[in-house]
Formats: structure tokens, sequence, C-alpha cells
């Protein structure tokens, strides 16, 4: 019988160079056998999280426990019972695909002829048979990290941490993660998923904690997020920014949060997405103000900052996108 | 399960990680052929410059010059082999594997050790390739085919102990052509103002007294001496002494900043 959680964190915090606290007293309640989502932009603290969570860092204050052990002291027993995959898709460029998966079923303790059939079988299970004999550096990066969480899943880990799986990837190669991390979770896995990503933590995610500078400023379920935030978000261009601070009162009642009016455009977060535009352009109709355009489209990460936290994504830490997993720029 | 068979357990993993891990370094060597070739070039091109170029200027005490510098030369390369130790981890924290292996329920001791296992397998490879290239220069050792291995174990040793120096190195370097460039300053004076190439007597006397009694001097004086089959004092020795010294101090050096990098 699994414990109740998978994953037990309590007031962690980190920091790195002794003033900056990428994680300040972080606390967090993963359920066995779901999808957890950790959502926030880059430089929120998510990384931190999972680095700390894989016993690659340790924190600076707090517990943390996975499969229920301590992952300071124990962490023989937590690197037995996770997998780690991510962004940086960290394969041996070197080796071939089978090769990397073999290695890592060797160093996972598994025999040599399980490690080889345990390689086939996953290379097959992700559609790579045709590249298990090809050097890992030919490979795309959605093959990449195909490889990469193959890898991670090589000695069946009960828990999984996938630090943003589909950053970076064609829309194509990430509905196929998607796909693949459904079936482990019906298959009873645990996943700690980090994401920038709305969409995708809506998608997988039975619940999700918010993180902003390495604070928790939300959680629940993502249908809890959503209804403080609008199913919808809905955008009117107008002629000009006159005209916007007219319509923006007109508007205001559609939405349960005020409207945002930047130039000439004013965003709304509405429940109706269609019902709501037509009623939007019927009254600056009436009041004769001009639309130039109209759109509406699916809230994103930084419409949930907006509404949270009143300010938008960070512009420093939104750019500050790690290109490569050098050690500093991951904190 | 007594606490002494679990540690042996463990140890018996730690060394088959090791080996996993060497496997996993000496395959890209087979992968990426062009750093064995450039480790194997290099000396060949010292070989040449100083056989056919610098050699006819340089006197030595006894015997022919070619005797003199092929000994030399297998030292100096091997001290340059035990480099590649610093820019394969440096390659590997900056690719994230190193972070990829902390996550594994595998031996942390072996990733410095794979690696370093892997680097004397290379510089077995090219000892071999140098002294056949020696011997097509005309260096004949006038010592017995048993102190050609000892000399050739003796230098591989020391190039072994201080690869795990250069493990350090790899690991604080922020990349690999950062670990390269740290590296050059650390070598060039050892192997160069040292008994690799011509005698020290040769040199001026405000150096002669380092380049006498510095480490890589000593055990190119010893290799000389056993492929040559002439008396070289304690050399041999001191060199071992400087090889365990080396391994102690600089391998728990390696090991304690392995388990900081993040």
């Amino acid at each position: 019988m699994p414990p109740e959680y998978a994953i037990e964190v309590d007031h962690v915090v980190r920091t790195f160079n002794d003033d900056f606290r990428a994680l300040d007293d972080v606390s967090l309640r993963v359920p066995t056998g779901q999808v957890f989502g950790l959502l926030g932009p880059n430089g929120s603290g998510k990384t931190t999280m999972v680095r700390i969570l894989s016993t690659i860092l340790k924190p600076s204050a707090g517990t943390a426990r996975v499969a229920g052990f301590d992952v300071v002291r124990q962490g023989d027993q937590v690197r037995r019972h996770v997998g780690l995959a991510g962004q940086f898709a960290t394969v041996d460029e070197n080796l071939t695909g089978f090769e990397n998966l073999r290695m890592i079923g060797r160093l996972n303790h598994l025999s040599s002829s399980d490690a080889s059939s345990r390689a086939r079988a996953l290379l097959s299970d992700f559609g790579l048979d045709d590249a298990a004999s090809r050097l890992a550096k030919t490979y795309s990066g959605g093959m990449r990290r195909r490889l990469d969480l193959a890898a991670a899943l090589v000695a069946r880990p009960p828990i999984l941490f996938l630090d943003e799986p589909t950053t970076g990837l064609d829309p194509q190669s990430r509905q196929d993660l998607w796909g693949i991390i459904e079936g482990l979770v019906e298959g009873g896995t645990t996943v700690l998923l980090t994401t920038q990503y709305l969409d995708e933590a809506d998608r997988l995610a039975k619940q999700l904690v918010v993180l902003d500078h390495g604070h928790v400023i939300a959680e629940g379920t993502s249908a809890e997020l959503k209804s403080r935030l609008g199913a919808t978000v809905l955008i009117v261009t107008l002629a000009s920014t006159d005209e916007a601070t007219r319509a923006a009162p007109l508007l205001s009642d559609l939405s349960s949060r005020p409207a945002r009016v930047e130039g000439t455009v004013v965003e709304l977060n509405v429940d109706q997405g269609p019902s709501n535009a037509v009623e939007a352009l019927r009254r600056l109709d009436a009041q004769r103000i001009n639309v130039a355009g109209l759109a509406l489209r699916e809230p994103s990460l930084d419409d949930v900052f907006l509404t949270l936290t009143g300010h938008r994504v960070d512009a420093e830490s939104a750019t500050d996108a790690p290109a490569l997993p050098a050690r500093k720029q991951r904190a | 399960m007594s606490p002494t068979s679990t540690s042996t357990w463990s140890f018996a993993w730690a060394v088959r990680d090791t080996f996993t891990i060497a496997r996993r370094n000496l395959l890209a060597l087979v992968r990426v052929p062009t750093s064995l070739v450039f480790a194997i070039i290099q000396p060949i091109m010292f070989v040449v410059l100083f056989r056919y170029v610098f050699g006819g200027a340089i006197n030595v005490p006894q015997g022919v010059y070619v005797n003199f510098l092929i000994p030399g030369i297998l030292v100096q390369t091997t001290i340059f082999g035990s480099v590649g130790t610093a820019i394969g981890l440096a390659e590997d924290l900056q690719r994230g594997l190193i972070e990829r292996f902390r996550a594994l329920p595998m031996a942390r001791m072996a990733v410095l050790g794979g690696r370093t296992v892997a680097d004397v397998v290379r510089n077995v490879m090219v000892v071999v390739v140098i002294t056949a290239v020696g011997f097509a220069v005309g260096f004949r050792p006038t010592g017995s085919v048993v102190a050609y291995l000892e000399a050739a174990l003796l230098m591989l040793l020391f190039a072994y102990c201080l690869s795990w120096g250069f493990a350090f190195v790899g690991l604080v370097a922020p990349n690999s052509e950062s670990a390269q460039a740290i590296t050059f300053p650390l070598i060039f004076p050892m192997t160069f103002a040292s008994s690799i190439f011509v005698p020290v007597a040769s040199m001026p006397s405000w150096l002669q007294g380092f380049a006498t009694y510095q480490p890589v001097s000593q055990v190119a004086t010893a290799v000389r001496g056993l492929m040559n089959g002439v008396p070289h004092g304690a050399s041999t020795w001191i060199s071992l002494a400087w090889s365990i010294g080396a391994l102690v101090v600089l391998a728990p050096l390696a090991v304690r900043r392995y388990r900081r990098v993040a």
C-alpha cells in the first residue's frame, strides 16, 4: 500500500550565495498516483524544488520526504524511487540511444541482460526503434526529449520528476509527450511536473501550485485556479487610446475582475467567451465606439500572474531563460 | 544483513559502477576519435621536432639523444593525457550529465573513478603508439623489457594520481574551454622546466634547483634510467612518493568538490 502522499515538502528554504532565496518557505503535498503541477515563470524556483527532491541539492532549511524517505538523510532510498527528466534532455551525445539506456540500467544495478532488454523495450515504447543504434547527437530535439524521459523510466520509478518537459518542443512532440505522461499515470506513477504553460498544467495536472520568486502564491485544482481567472481572455482593440479609456468602464461588468487597458487594447477575463464577445460588441456599437479588432484566447501564465499578484511575469526572470544547463543559470 | 556484508556489497557496486562509467568514457573516445588522434599527433610532432630539429644542438651526458628524448616525451605525453580528465568532467558537468548521475542510485565515487580509469586506458594506448614511433626514429632502449614495463607503470601511475588534481580543476571550471585554459599554466612549467627534453645541467643555475627536484623531473629521470638501464639514484622511490602524496591530497579534494557541485 503506497503512502497517501508521494512527496511531502515542509517549509523548505533554499538560498544561493547567502542572500538569494530561490525557495522561501515552500510547503506542498503531492498525492500518490496523479500529476501534480508546479507552475511558474523562469526563476520562480521550480527547478530548484525538483533538484532538492531528486537529492541533487540540499535544502538550506525545512524538510522534504519522497516516497516516505528524507531527501537529506535517506538520499540513497530516495534515488531508488525517483526518475528525473527535463528540458535539458541530458543524454550522452557520444552514445547511441540503446547505449544510453543500457548504461542507465546498469547504473540502476540491473543485470547486463535486464538492462539490455529494458533498453530495447523503452526504445520501442517511445518510437525510437529505428534510431536505437544512432548516436544521440544525431537526434532531433523531440527525440532527445523522449530518450531523456525513457532514461528516467529505466528503473520503473514510482515517482517521476519532469522539469519543463515540453519547453521548446514543436506542437506535435508536445502532444506525444503529454500522451506518454498520461499513460504513465494510468499505470500508477506519481508525476511532479514543472511548467510555464497554463494549458499544460490544465491538461495534465489534477492539482497545482503557482510559484513566484520562491513563494507559493496559489494552490488548488486547475478548475479552482481558472474560476478565479475566468475561462477565457477577451481582447478588444479600439481605434484610439481615447476610445479604449471610454470602452473599459462599459465592459467591466462582463468580468469578475477589473478590465485592463494598455494603449488601444482592453483585456477582460470572462467566463462565456463568445456570448460575452457579442455583448461587448453590441455595447460599444451602441456608444459609437470604433472597434478595430476582437479576439478570444486561453488564459496564459501571464494572466494568472496578473490576477494573483497584480503584476505581469517579471520581465527580468522571463527573459533570463537558461539556454544551457550551466550551474548558475539553473539556480 | 550484517553491516560487513552490506559494505562488501556496496564496494562491489562501486567497482561495477566505476567500470560502467569508464566503459562509457572509452566509447566516447572511439566515437570522437579526434581527441585520441590529437593526443597522439601532438607528441609525434614533439618527437620529430626534438629528434630532427633541436636534437642536434643538445648534448646529453651519456648515450645518444634519441634514447634521452623518447622516455621524456612519454612522461610528457602521459601528463598531458591526464589533462583530459579535467576537460571530460567539465564537459559532463556543462551538459548536465553529472546531474543525471547524481540522481541515480549509483556509487557517487564512480563518476570520478570511471573517468580517471578511462583516462589511464587512453594513456596506455598513447604510450604504446609513442613507443612504436620512438623505435621508428631510432630509439633503442638499452635496459631490459621488464624495466621498460616498470617505467611505463611508473609514469602511468604518476599521471593517474595527477589526474585527480585535474578532476578537481574540471569540476571547478565553468566550462571545458576554461578547464583546458586553467591546466595550461599548471603543466607548462612542470613539463618544460624539467629534464624531459634537455639535461638540467644545461639550464641557468637559478632554474636548476627547481628543475632537478620537481616531481616531473624525478619521474623523467626514473623512467629514463629504467628504460636505458642506467643508474638513477632514488628517483623511482621519490616518484612513487610524489604519486601517492598527490593521490592522498588531490583525490579527497576532487571528491569533496564533486559532492558540492550542483
